[in-house]
Protein backbone atom coordinates (compact mmCIF):
# COMPACT_ATOMS: atom_id res chain seq x y z
CA UNK A 1 0.00 0.00 0.00
CA UNK A 2 2.30 2.17 1.13
CA UNK A 3 4.57 1.80 -1.96
CA UNK A 4 1.87 2.40 -4.49
CA UNK A 5 1.63 5.42 -2.47
CA UNK A 6 4.49 6.76 -3.05
CA UNK A 7 4.66 5.83 -6.92
CA UNK A 8 1.49 7.84 -7.13
CA UNK A 9 2.94 10.89 -5.65
CA UNK A 10 5.71 10.21 -7.94
CA UNK A 11 3.44 9.19 -10.94
CA UNK A 12 2.87 12.98 -11.93
CA UNK A 13 6.45 13.67 -13.31
CA UNK A 14 6.90 10.39 -14.79
CA UNK A 15 4.83 10.46 -17.45
CA UNK A 16 5.59 13.37 -18.98
CA UNK A 17 9.24 12.32 -19.11
CA UNK A 18 8.28 9.43 -20.77
CA UNK A 19 6.00 11.40 -22.96
CA UNK A 20 9.21 13.32 -23.62
CA UNK A 21 11.06 10.57 -24.69
CA UNK A 22 8.81 8.82 -27.24
CA UNK A 23 8.55 11.83 -28.25
CA UNK A 24 12.18 12.58 -29.01
CA UNK A 25 12.45 9.14 -30.42
CA UNK A 26 9.63 9.94 -33.34
CA UNK A 27 11.90 13.17 -33.38
CA UNK A 28 15.50 11.26 -34.34
CA UNK A 29 13.20 8.62 -36.62
CA UNK A 30 11.56 11.51 -38.78
CA UNK A 31 15.03 12.98 -38.88
CA UNK A 32 16.69 9.96 -40.08
CA UNK A 33 13.76 8.86 -42.50
CA UNK A 34 14.23 11.10 -45.31
CA UNK A 35 18.06 9.58 -45.42
CA UNK A 36 17.18 6.22 -45.13
CA UNK A 37 14.39 6.40 -47.44
CA UNK A 38 16.90 7.98 -49.99
CA UNK A 39 19.76 4.55 -49.44
CA UNK A 40 17.07 2.41 -49.69
CA UNK A 41 15.69 3.46 -52.77
CA UNK A 42 19.01 4.74 -54.27
CA UNK A 43 21.63 2.62 -53.26
CA UNK A 44 20.27 -0.25 -51.47
CA UNK A 45 17.64 -1.40 -53.81
CA UNK A 46 19.65 -0.79 -57.08
CA UNK A 47 22.80 -2.53 -55.80
CA UNK A 48 20.37 -5.39 -54.39
CA UNK A 49 19.02 -5.54 -58.36
CA UNK A 50 22.26 -5.77 -59.39
CA UNK A 51 23.22 -9.09 -57.57
CA UNK A 52 19.61 -10.32 -58.39
CA UNK A 53 19.96 -9.92 -62.19
CA UNK A 54 23.67 -11.35 -62.38
CA UNK A 55 22.60 -14.45 -61.11
CA UNK A 56 19.01 -14.63 -62.60
CA UNK A 57 19.97 -13.36 -66.45
CA UNK A 58 19.89 -14.97 -68.73
CA UNK A 59 19.55 -18.16 -66.76
CA UNK A 60 19.67 -18.93 -63.24
CA UNK A 61 22.78 -19.62 -61.80
CA UNK A 62 26.82 -18.53 -61.65
CA UNK A 63 26.34 -18.70 -65.41
CA UNK A 64 27.55 -14.49 -65.55
CA UNK A 65 30.29 -15.34 -62.65
CA UNK A 66 31.91 -18.19 -64.39
CA UNK A 67 32.12 -16.18 -68.10
CA UNK A 68 34.28 -13.79 -66.40
CA UNK A 69 37.10 -16.48 -65.44
CA UNK A 70 36.43 -18.45 -68.59
CA UNK A 71 36.61 -15.77 -71.53
CA UNK A 72 40.10 -15.20 -71.11
CA UNK A 73 39.64 -11.47 -71.13
CA UNK A 74 37.70 -9.95 -68.21
CA UNK A 75 40.26 -11.61 -66.16
CA UNK A 76 43.21 -10.45 -68.04
CA UNK A 77 41.44 -6.79 -67.94
CA UNK A 78 40.84 -7.34 -64.02
CA UNK A 79 44.90 -8.23 -63.56
CA UNK A 80 45.59 -5.11 -65.70
CA UNK A 81 43.70 -2.99 -63.49
CA UNK A 82 45.17 -4.47 -60.21
CA UNK A 83 48.58 -4.03 -61.45
CA UNK A 84 47.83 -0.42 -62.53
CA UNK A 85 46.25 0.09 -59.36
CA UNK A 86 49.08 -1.03 -57.48
CA UNK A 87 51.56 1.16 -59.68
CA UNK A 88 49.53 4.18 -58.69
CA UNK A 89 49.25 3.39 -55.39
CA UNK A 90 53.43 3.29 -55.44
CA UNK A 91 53.48 6.43 -57.82
CA UNK A 92 51.58 8.35 -55.26
CA UNK A 93 53.33 6.60 -51.95
CA UNK A 94 56.69 8.30 -53.52
CA UNK A 95 55.35 11.32 -53.75
CA UNK A 96 53.32 11.43 -50.94
CA UNK A 97 55.81 10.88 -48.21
CA UNK A 98 58.62 14.22 -49.08
CA UNK A 99 55.42 15.98 -49.32
CA UNK A 100 53.29 15.09 -46.45
CA UNK A 101 56.85 14.78 -44.49
CA UNK A 102 57.43 18.59 -45.28
CA UNK A 103 54.07 19.55 -44.61
CA UNK A 104 54.81 18.14 -40.47
CA UNK A 105 58.59 20.24 -40.57
CA UNK A 106 58.02 23.50 -42.49
CA UNK A 107 56.48 26.98 -41.25
CA UNK A 108 52.91 27.36 -41.04
CA UNK A 109 52.36 29.48 -43.86
CA UNK A 110 54.14 27.01 -45.76
CA UNK A 111 52.20 24.73 -44.66
CA UNK A 112 49.02 26.54 -45.24
CA UNK A 113 50.73 26.89 -49.19
CA UNK A 114 51.38 22.97 -49.43
CA UNK A 115 47.78 22.51 -48.67
CA UNK A 116 46.10 24.52 -50.89
CA UNK A 117 48.11 22.70 -53.42
CA UNK A 118 47.63 19.19 -52.50
CA UNK A 119 44.22 20.35 -52.83
CA UNK A 120 44.10 21.27 -56.08
CA UNK A 121 43.18 18.09 -57.89
CA UNK A 122 40.25 17.69 -55.50
CA UNK A 123 38.62 20.81 -56.38
CA UNK A 124 39.62 20.72 -60.13
CA UNK A 125 36.78 18.99 -62.57
CA UNK A 126 37.95 15.50 -63.17
CA UNK A 127 37.00 16.47 -67.23
CA UNK A 128 39.46 19.59 -66.52
CA UNK A 129 42.55 17.33 -65.18
CA UNK A 130 41.77 14.94 -67.40
CA UNK A 131 41.80 17.32 -70.65
CA UNK A 132 45.14 18.71 -69.04
CA UNK A 133 47.05 15.81 -68.96
CA UNK A 134 45.53 15.59 -73.17
CA UNK A 135 47.13 18.06 -74.23
CA UNK A 136 50.75 17.49 -72.10
CA UNK A 137 50.54 14.35 -73.90
CA UNK A 138 49.34 14.50 -77.39
CA UNK A 139 51.22 14.17 -79.92
CA UNK A 140 53.56 17.62 -80.48
CA UNK A 141 52.51 18.10 -77.37
CA UNK A 142 55.16 19.19 -74.78
CA UNK A 143 56.06 15.86 -73.17
CA UNK A 144 55.98 14.45 -76.49
CA UNK A 145 58.57 16.81 -77.74
CA UNK A 146 60.57 16.68 -74.64
CA UNK A 147 60.62 12.85 -74.90
CA UNK A 148 61.63 13.10 -78.52
CA UNK A 149 64.66 15.68 -77.72
CA UNK A 150 66.33 14.45 -74.69
CA UNK A 151 65.95 10.32 -74.97
CA UNK A 152 64.88 9.93 -79.23
CA UNK A 153 61.56 8.66 -77.77
CA UNK A 154 59.36 8.83 -81.16
CA UNK A 155 56.39 7.75 -79.30
CA UNK A 156 53.28 9.66 -78.23
CA UNK A 157 52.74 8.96 -74.51
CA UNK A 158 48.54 9.67 -75.13
CA UNK A 159 47.27 6.18 -75.26
CA UNK A 160 49.37 3.95 -72.84
CA UNK A 161 49.09 2.71 -69.76
CA UNK A 162 51.93 4.78 -68.48
CA UNK A 163 49.96 8.50 -69.64
CA UNK A 164 47.39 6.52 -67.48
CA UNK A 165 49.43 5.84 -64.43
CA UNK A 166 50.85 9.30 -64.32
CA UNK A 167 47.33 11.35 -64.40
CA UNK A 168 45.92 8.89 -62.35
CA UNK A 169 48.44 9.27 -59.65
CA UNK A 170 47.94 13.47 -60.04
CA UNK A 171 44.17 12.65 -59.75
CA UNK A 172 44.60 10.63 -56.29
CA UNK A 173 47.54 12.21 -54.90
CA UNK A 174 45.79 14.15 -52.16
CA UNK A 175 43.87 11.05 -51.07
CA UNK A 176 47.21 9.81 -50.06
CA UNK A 177 48.90 13.11 -48.98
CA UNK A 178 45.85 13.50 -46.54
CA UNK A 179 46.24 10.21 -44.36
CA UNK A 180 49.43 10.09 -44.40
CA UNK A 181 50.19 13.88 -43.43
CA UNK A 182 47.80 12.77 -40.41
CA UNK A 183 50.12 9.95 -39.35
CA UNK A 184 53.17 12.11 -39.69
CA UNK A 185 52.18 14.51 -37.91
CA UNK A 186 51.56 12.68 -34.73
CA UNK A 187 55.05 11.18 -34.55
CA UNK A 188 57.18 12.04 -31.58
CA UNK A 189 59.91 14.14 -33.38
CA UNK A 190 62.25 13.61 -30.18
CA UNK A 191 62.16 9.80 -30.89
CA UNK A 192 64.52 10.81 -33.78
CA UNK A 193 66.79 13.07 -31.21
CA UNK A 194 66.54 10.11 -28.90
CA UNK A 195 67.78 7.93 -31.34
CA UNK A 196 70.04 10.39 -32.80
CA UNK A 197 71.66 10.50 -29.41
CA UNK A 198 71.88 7.54 -29.11
CA UNK A 199 74.49 7.58 -31.97
CA UNK A 200 72.77 6.53 -35.13
CA UNK A 201 73.08 8.79 -38.01
CA UNK A 202 70.27 10.44 -39.46
CA UNK A 203 70.10 7.58 -42.39
CA UNK A 204 69.21 5.24 -39.31
CA UNK A 205 67.26 6.51 -37.15
CA UNK A 206 65.08 7.88 -39.73
CA UNK A 207 65.25 3.97 -41.19
CA UNK A 208 64.60 2.32 -37.44
CA UNK A 209 62.83 4.57 -36.14
CA UNK A 210 60.67 7.20 -38.43
CA UNK A 211 59.83 4.96 -41.01
CA UNK A 212 58.21 2.43 -38.97
CA UNK A 213 56.17 4.97 -36.84
CA UNK A 214 55.03 6.43 -39.93
CA UNK A 215 53.89 2.62 -41.74
CA UNK A 216 50.06 2.75 -40.29
CA UNK A 217 50.24 5.73 -42.46
CA UNK A 218 51.27 4.59 -45.47
CA UNK A 219 49.80 1.89 -45.28
CA UNK A 220 46.50 3.65 -45.47
CA UNK A 221 47.45 6.02 -47.66
CA UNK A 222 48.22 3.45 -50.19
CA UNK A 223 45.11 0.97 -49.31
CA UNK A 224 43.29 4.39 -49.95
CA UNK A 225 44.62 5.45 -53.37
CA UNK A 226 44.72 1.58 -54.45
CA UNK A 227 41.06 1.19 -53.39
CA UNK A 228 39.80 4.62 -55.43
CA UNK A 229 41.82 3.91 -58.26
CA UNK A 230 40.40 0.38 -59.17
CA UNK A 231 36.79 1.56 -60.04
CA UNK A 232 38.66 4.65 -62.38
CA UNK A 233 36.88 5.55 -65.86
CA UNK A 234 37.61 8.55 -67.10
CA UNK A 235 40.92 8.74 -67.08
CA UNK A 236 41.57 5.59 -68.73
CA UNK A 237 38.78 6.37 -71.37
CA UNK A 238 40.32 9.35 -71.71
CA UNK A 239 44.20 9.05 -71.81
CA UNK A 240 44.27 5.00 -72.29
CA UNK A 241 43.99 3.01 -75.43
CA UNK A 242 41.33 0.50 -76.09
CA UNK A 243 43.60 -2.60 -76.63
CA UNK A 244 44.55 -1.56 -73.06
CA UNK A 245 40.89 -1.68 -70.97
CA UNK A 246 40.43 -1.25 -67.25
CA UNK A 247 37.84 -2.82 -65.79
CA UNK A 248 35.50 0.15 -65.32
CA UNK A 249 35.75 0.59 -69.50
CA UNK A 250 34.93 -2.78 -69.45
CA UNK A 251 31.90 -2.33 -67.27
CA UNK A 252 30.87 0.73 -69.24
CA UNK A 253 31.08 -1.04 -72.84
CA UNK A 254 29.12 -4.22 -71.82
CA UNK A 255 25.96 -2.04 -71.35
CA UNK A 256 26.26 0.61 -73.69
CA UNK A 257 27.70 -1.43 -76.84
CA UNK A 258 26.25 -4.83 -76.06
CA UNK A 259 23.32 -4.20 -73.26
CA UNK A 260 25.04 -6.81 -71.36
CA UNK A 261 23.59 -5.54 -68.27
CA UNK A 262 23.74 -9.47 -66.34
CA UNK A 263 27.11 -9.39 -67.45
CA UNK A 264 27.89 -6.00 -66.23
CA UNK A 265 26.41 -6.95 -63.51
CA UNK A 266 28.45 -9.66 -62.87
CA UNK A 267 31.96 -7.56 -63.76
CA UNK A 268 30.73 -4.70 -61.54
CA UNK A 269 30.06 -6.59 -58.19
CA UNK A 270 33.21 -8.59 -58.70
CA UNK A 271 34.83 -5.25 -58.78
CA UNK A 272 32.97 -4.28 -55.35
CA UNK A 273 33.82 -7.91 -53.60
CA UNK A 274 37.83 -7.16 -54.50
CA UNK A 275 37.42 -3.61 -53.24
CA UNK A 276 35.98 -4.93 -50.09
CA UNK A 277 38.34 -7.62 -50.17
CA UNK A 278 41.60 -5.01 -50.31
CA UNK A 279 39.91 -2.94 -47.59
CA UNK A 280 39.92 -5.90 -45.26
CA UNK A 281 43.38 -6.51 -45.97
CA UNK A 282 44.50 -3.38 -45.30
CA UNK A 283 42.79 -3.02 -42.84
CA UNK A 284 44.67 -6.17 -41.39
CA UNK A 285 48.11 -5.43 -42.37
CA UNK A 286 47.98 -1.61 -40.62
CA UNK A 287 46.78 -3.49 -37.73
CA UNK A 288 49.54 -5.19 -38.03
CA UNK A 289 52.21 -2.46 -38.92
CA UNK A 290 51.46 -0.75 -35.38
CA UNK A 291 50.18 -1.88 -32.15
CA UNK A 292 53.40 -4.60 -32.22
CA UNK A 293 55.73 -1.37 -32.93
CA UNK A 294 53.98 0.96 -30.40
CA UNK A 295 52.41 -1.32 -27.95
CA UNK A 296 55.60 -2.41 -26.44
CA UNK A 297 57.17 1.34 -26.34
CA UNK A 298 53.52 2.12 -24.41
CA UNK A 299 54.07 -0.04 -21.77
CA UNK A 300 57.56 0.59 -21.44
CA UNK A 301 56.91 4.00 -20.67
CA UNK A 302 53.86 2.93 -18.08
CA UNK A 303 55.99 1.35 -16.21
CA UNK B 1 63.26 22.10 -44.01
CA UNK B 2 67.20 23.87 -44.04
CA UNK B 3 69.52 21.11 -43.80
CA UNK B 4 67.80 19.36 -46.43
CA UNK B 5 67.84 20.62 -49.98
CA UNK B 6 66.73 17.29 -51.67
CA UNK B 7 63.62 17.83 -49.99
CA UNK B 8 62.66 21.11 -51.13
CA UNK B 9 63.26 20.10 -54.61
CA UNK B 10 60.98 16.87 -53.76
CA UNK B 11 58.31 18.93 -52.97
CA UNK B 12 58.38 22.00 -55.30
CA UNK B 13 58.78 19.25 -58.20
CA UNK B 14 55.38 17.19 -56.36
CA UNK B 15 54.01 20.57 -56.58
CA UNK B 16 54.88 21.44 -60.09
CA UNK B 17 53.07 17.54 -60.74
CA UNK B 18 49.62 18.23 -59.09
CA UNK B 19 49.41 21.86 -60.52
CA UNK B 20 50.85 22.18 -64.38
CA UNK B 21 47.99 20.14 -65.97
CA UNK B 22 45.45 22.57 -64.85
CA UNK B 23 47.98 25.23 -65.64
CA UNK B 24 47.78 24.41 -69.33
CA UNK B 25 43.97 25.26 -69.45
CA UNK B 26 44.30 28.68 -69.23
CA UNK B 27 46.16 29.48 -72.32
CA UNK B 28 44.67 26.52 -74.16
CA UNK B 29 41.16 28.43 -73.73
CA UNK B 30 42.36 31.19 -75.18
CA UNK B 31 43.46 29.60 -78.41
CA UNK B 32 43.01 31.11 -81.85
CA UNK B 33 43.25 27.69 -82.96
CA UNK B 34 40.65 24.69 -83.88
CA UNK B 35 43.06 21.87 -82.28
CA UNK B 36 44.25 21.37 -79.46
CA UNK B 37 47.95 22.79 -80.75
CA UNK B 38 49.42 24.00 -77.82
CA UNK B 39 50.84 26.54 -77.48
CA UNK B 40 48.12 28.06 -79.30
CA UNK B 41 49.20 29.83 -83.17
CA UNK B 42 46.76 32.95 -82.16
CA UNK B 43 45.09 34.20 -79.34
CA UNK B 44 41.31 34.30 -79.34
CA UNK B 45 37.89 34.25 -77.26
CA UNK B 46 36.34 32.33 -79.24
CA UNK B 47 35.75 29.39 -76.87
CA UNK B 48 34.22 30.95 -74.58
CA UNK B 49 32.02 32.49 -77.01
CA UNK B 50 31.03 29.19 -78.25
CA UNK B 51 30.18 28.19 -74.94
CA UNK B 52 27.95 30.61 -74.57
CA UNK B 53 26.28 30.42 -78.09
CA UNK B 54 26.63 27.00 -79.03
CA UNK B 55 23.59 25.46 -78.57
CA UNK B 56 25.00 22.10 -77.31
CA UNK B 57 27.10 23.91 -74.99
CA UNK B 58 24.97 26.37 -73.61
CA UNK B 59 21.85 23.99 -72.75
CA UNK B 60 24.40 21.34 -71.27
CA UNK B 61 25.78 24.67 -68.76
CA UNK B 62 22.05 25.00 -67.86
CA UNK B 63 20.76 21.33 -67.64
CA UNK B 64 24.02 20.98 -65.12
CA UNK B 65 22.97 24.35 -63.11
CA UNK B 66 19.32 22.63 -63.08
CA UNK B 67 20.08 19.37 -61.51
CA UNK B 68 22.73 21.26 -59.04
CA UNK B 69 19.99 23.31 -58.51
CA UNK B 70 17.23 20.52 -56.71
CA UNK B 71 20.31 18.41 -55.93
CA UNK B 72 22.32 19.89 -53.40
CA UNK B 73 19.24 21.47 -51.59
CA UNK B 74 17.93 17.70 -51.23
CA UNK B 75 21.09 16.88 -50.67
CA UNK B 76 21.76 19.57 -48.02
CA UNK B 77 18.18 18.80 -46.06
CA UNK B 78 18.53 15.34 -46.71
CA UNK B 79 21.81 15.41 -45.10
CA UNK B 80 21.73 18.00 -42.23
CA UNK B 81 18.74 16.01 -40.97
CA UNK B 82 20.17 12.88 -41.33
CA UNK B 83 23.24 14.16 -39.10
CA UNK B 84 20.90 15.70 -36.57
CA UNK B 85 19.58 12.29 -36.06
CA UNK B 86 22.54 10.76 -35.74
CA UNK B 87 23.11 12.75 -33.28
CA UNK B 88 20.69 11.56 -31.21
CA UNK B 89 21.50 7.99 -31.00
CA UNK B 90 24.09 6.07 -29.07
CA UNK B 91 28.05 5.98 -29.74
CA UNK B 92 27.68 2.93 -31.43
CA UNK B 93 24.66 3.17 -34.00
CA UNK B 94 25.92 6.35 -34.62
CA UNK B 95 28.76 4.95 -35.99
CA UNK B 96 26.98 2.45 -37.49
CA UNK B 97 25.02 4.82 -39.36
CA UNK B 98 27.03 7.17 -40.40
CA UNK B 99 28.97 4.29 -42.32
CA UNK B 100 26.01 2.69 -44.04
CA UNK B 101 24.57 6.09 -45.02
CA UNK B 102 27.66 7.42 -46.47
CA UNK B 103 28.92 3.72 -48.01
CA UNK B 104 27.95 5.12 -51.82
CA UNK B 105 31.51 7.00 -51.08
CA UNK B 106 33.26 4.02 -50.75
CA UNK B 107 31.35 1.92 -53.61
CA UNK B 108 33.15 2.02 -57.24
CA UNK B 109 31.47 5.04 -58.54
CA UNK B 110 31.10 2.90 -61.96
CA UNK B 111 29.14 0.42 -59.53
CA UNK B 112 26.96 3.00 -58.17
CA UNK B 113 26.20 4.26 -61.65
CA UNK B 114 25.17 0.50 -63.05
CA UNK B 115 22.96 0.11 -60.30
CA UNK B 116 21.17 3.61 -60.68
CA UNK B 117 20.99 2.89 -64.19
CA UNK B 118 19.19 -0.55 -64.20
CA UNK B 119 16.66 0.71 -61.52
CA UNK B 120 15.81 4.06 -63.18
CA UNK B 121 15.62 2.25 -66.72
CA UNK B 122 12.55 0.17 -65.28
CA UNK B 123 11.17 3.29 -63.49
CA UNK B 124 11.18 5.33 -66.78
CA UNK B 125 13.14 7.40 -64.75
CA UNK B 126 16.30 6.89 -67.52
CA UNK B 127 17.12 10.18 -69.78
CA UNK B 128 15.07 12.47 -67.90
CA UNK B 129 15.69 15.52 -65.43
CA UNK B 130 14.58 13.36 -62.44
CA UNK B 131 16.50 10.57 -62.71
CA UNK B 132 19.67 12.80 -63.20
CA UNK B 133 18.57 14.80 -60.02
CA UNK B 134 18.15 11.41 -57.95
CA UNK B 135 20.96 10.49 -58.98
CA UNK B 136 23.00 13.56 -58.20
CA UNK B 137 21.38 13.22 -54.92
CA UNK B 138 22.74 9.82 -53.99
CA UNK B 139 25.83 10.88 -54.19
CA UNK B 140 25.32 14.02 -53.09
CA UNK B 141 23.94 12.98 -49.47
CA UNK B 142 27.11 11.41 -47.85
CA UNK B 143 29.51 14.67 -48.24
CA UNK B 144 26.47 16.63 -46.39
CA UNK B 145 26.29 14.07 -43.90
CA UNK B 146 30.02 13.89 -42.74
CA UNK B 147 30.61 17.76 -42.63
CA UNK B 148 27.54 18.37 -40.87
CA UNK B 149 28.19 15.46 -38.60
CA UNK B 150 31.69 16.49 -37.86
CA UNK B 151 30.83 19.64 -37.17
CA UNK B 152 27.80 18.64 -34.69
CA UNK B 153 30.60 16.42 -32.72
CA UNK B 154 32.78 19.13 -31.89
CA UNK B 155 30.04 21.85 -31.04
CA UNK B 156 29.64 22.14 -27.60
CA UNK B 157 26.00 20.76 -26.50
CA UNK B 158 26.06 23.01 -23.14
CA UNK B 159 25.73 26.07 -25.63
CA UNK B 160 21.88 25.61 -26.75
CA UNK B 161 21.16 24.05 -22.74
CA UNK B 162 22.13 27.30 -21.62
CA UNK B 163 20.21 29.03 -23.91
CA UNK B 164 16.98 26.73 -23.10
CA UNK B 165 17.88 26.98 -19.27
CA UNK B 166 17.72 31.00 -19.96
CA UNK B 167 14.30 30.60 -21.08
CA UNK B 168 14.57 30.14 -24.81
CA UNK B 169 12.40 27.69 -26.14
CA UNK B 170 13.77 25.18 -28.37
CA UNK B 171 13.12 26.56 -32.07
CA UNK B 172 14.81 29.80 -30.97
CA UNK B 173 17.75 27.82 -29.28
CA UNK B 174 18.28 26.00 -32.24
CA UNK B 175 17.63 29.33 -34.81
CA UNK B 176 19.84 31.78 -32.37
CA UNK B 177 22.50 28.99 -31.30
CA UNK B 178 22.29 25.77 -32.57
CA UNK B 179 22.55 26.89 -36.14
CA UNK B 180 25.04 29.47 -36.54
CA UNK B 181 26.97 27.48 -34.70
CA UNK B 182 26.88 24.57 -37.27
CA UNK B 183 26.30 26.44 -40.22
CA UNK B 184 30.00 26.12 -41.67
CA UNK B 185 29.35 22.35 -41.61
CA UNK B 186 26.57 22.71 -43.41
CA UNK B 187 28.46 25.06 -46.05
CA UNK B 188 31.39 22.92 -46.14
CA UNK B 189 28.84 19.82 -46.93
CA UNK B 190 26.34 22.10 -49.28
CA UNK B 191 29.72 23.03 -51.29
CA UNK B 192 30.84 19.45 -51.52
CA UNK B 193 27.73 18.13 -52.35
CA UNK B 194 27.44 21.33 -55.31
CA UNK B 195 30.97 20.07 -56.74
CA UNK B 196 29.99 16.51 -56.61
CA UNK B 197 27.13 16.35 -58.38
CA UNK B 198 27.90 19.20 -60.58
CA UNK B 199 31.10 17.64 -61.65
CA UNK B 200 29.61 13.91 -61.44
CA UNK B 201 30.46 12.63 -64.99
CA UNK B 202 29.73 8.16 -64.67
CA UNK B 203 26.51 8.00 -63.67
CA UNK B 204 25.26 11.16 -65.76
CA UNK B 205 27.10 9.74 -68.81
CA UNK B 206 24.48 6.46 -68.42
CA UNK B 207 21.49 8.51 -67.25
CA UNK B 208 21.54 10.89 -70.14
CA UNK B 209 18.86 11.34 -72.57
CA UNK B 210 17.90 13.72 -75.40
CA UNK B 211 18.29 16.89 -74.07
CA UNK B 212 19.42 15.73 -70.82
CA UNK B 213 23.14 16.03 -71.61
CA UNK B 214 25.18 17.68 -68.57
CA UNK B 215 28.17 19.58 -68.78
CA UNK B 216 30.86 17.25 -67.37
CA UNK B 217 29.02 14.59 -70.54
CA UNK B 218 29.34 17.42 -73.22
CA UNK B 219 32.81 17.61 -72.41
CA UNK B 220 33.63 13.91 -72.28
CA UNK B 221 31.73 13.42 -76.25
CA UNK B 222 33.70 16.85 -77.20
CA UNK B 223 37.07 15.10 -76.19
CA UNK B 224 36.08 11.54 -77.70
CA UNK B 225 33.78 12.47 -80.23
CA UNK B 226 34.47 15.88 -81.97
CA UNK B 227 37.62 17.13 -80.70
CA UNK B 228 35.88 20.65 -80.17
CA UNK B 229 37.95 22.84 -78.44
CA UNK B 230 35.26 24.74 -76.56
CA UNK B 231 36.29 22.11 -73.94
CA UNK B 232 39.06 24.58 -73.17
CA UNK B 233 37.05 27.18 -72.15
CA UNK B 234 34.68 24.93 -70.07
CA UNK B 235 36.91 23.37 -68.32
CA UNK B 236 38.69 26.69 -67.28
CA UNK B 237 35.43 28.46 -66.43
CA UNK B 238 34.99 25.49 -63.78
CA UNK B 239 38.21 25.66 -62.24
CA UNK B 240 38.15 29.29 -61.98
CA UNK B 241 34.57 29.22 -60.57
CA UNK B 242 34.54 25.87 -58.11
CA UNK B 243 38.38 27.97 -56.74
CA UNK B 244 36.02 30.85 -56.49
CA UNK B 245 33.98 29.11 -54.37
CA UNK B 246 36.00 27.43 -52.31
CA UNK B 247 37.96 30.75 -51.67
CA UNK B 248 35.09 32.58 -50.58
CA UNK B 249 34.03 30.04 -48.22
CA UNK B 250 37.58 29.71 -47.00
CA UNK B 251 37.87 33.48 -46.38
CA UNK B 252 34.51 33.84 -44.77
CA UNK B 253 35.38 30.72 -42.24
CA UNK B 254 38.77 32.28 -40.97
CA UNK B 255 37.26 35.72 -40.56
CA UNK B 256 33.78 34.32 -38.34
CA UNK B 257 36.55 32.19 -36.78
CA UNK B 258 38.77 35.60 -36.09
CA UNK B 259 35.94 37.11 -35.09
CA UNK B 260 34.99 34.57 -32.83
CA UNK B 261 38.06 34.36 -30.88
CA UNK B 262 38.35 38.83 -31.27
CA UNK B 263 34.80 38.99 -29.01
CA UNK B 264 35.86 35.87 -27.18
CA UNK B 265 39.01 37.67 -25.81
Amino acid sequence: MTTTAVLEVGRPARPRAAERETRSRTATLLLLLPAVVASLLLFVYPLTRIVVVSVTEPTIGLGNYLELFTDGYTLRVLIRTLWVALAVAVLDLLMAFPFAYAMTVCKPRTRAVLFTIVLIPFWTSALAKNFGWMILFQRGGLVDRFLQATLGIDHPLLGTTPAVLIAMSQVLLPFAVLPLYARLDQIDRRLLDAAQGLGAGRARAFRQVYLPLSAPGLVAAGALTFILALGFYITPALLGSPQQTLIAQLIMARVEQVLDFAGANAIGIFLLLVTIAMLLLSRLVSRHASPAREEPARTESAR
Amino acid sequence: MRRAPYLSIAVWAVAGFLTVPTLFLVPMSLSGGSTFQFPPPSWSLQWYRNLVEAPEWREAVLVSLQVAAFSTPLAVVIGTCAAFGLMRLGERLRIAGAAALSAPLVIPNILVALALYGTFLRLGLSGTLLGLVLGQTALAIPFVLIAVLARLQGYDRSLTTAALSLGASPATAFRTVTFPLILPGIVAGAVFAFVASFDELVIALLLQGPGNVTLPVQMFNAVVEAADPTISAASTVLVVVVSAVVLVVQIGWTRRSEQRSGSGA
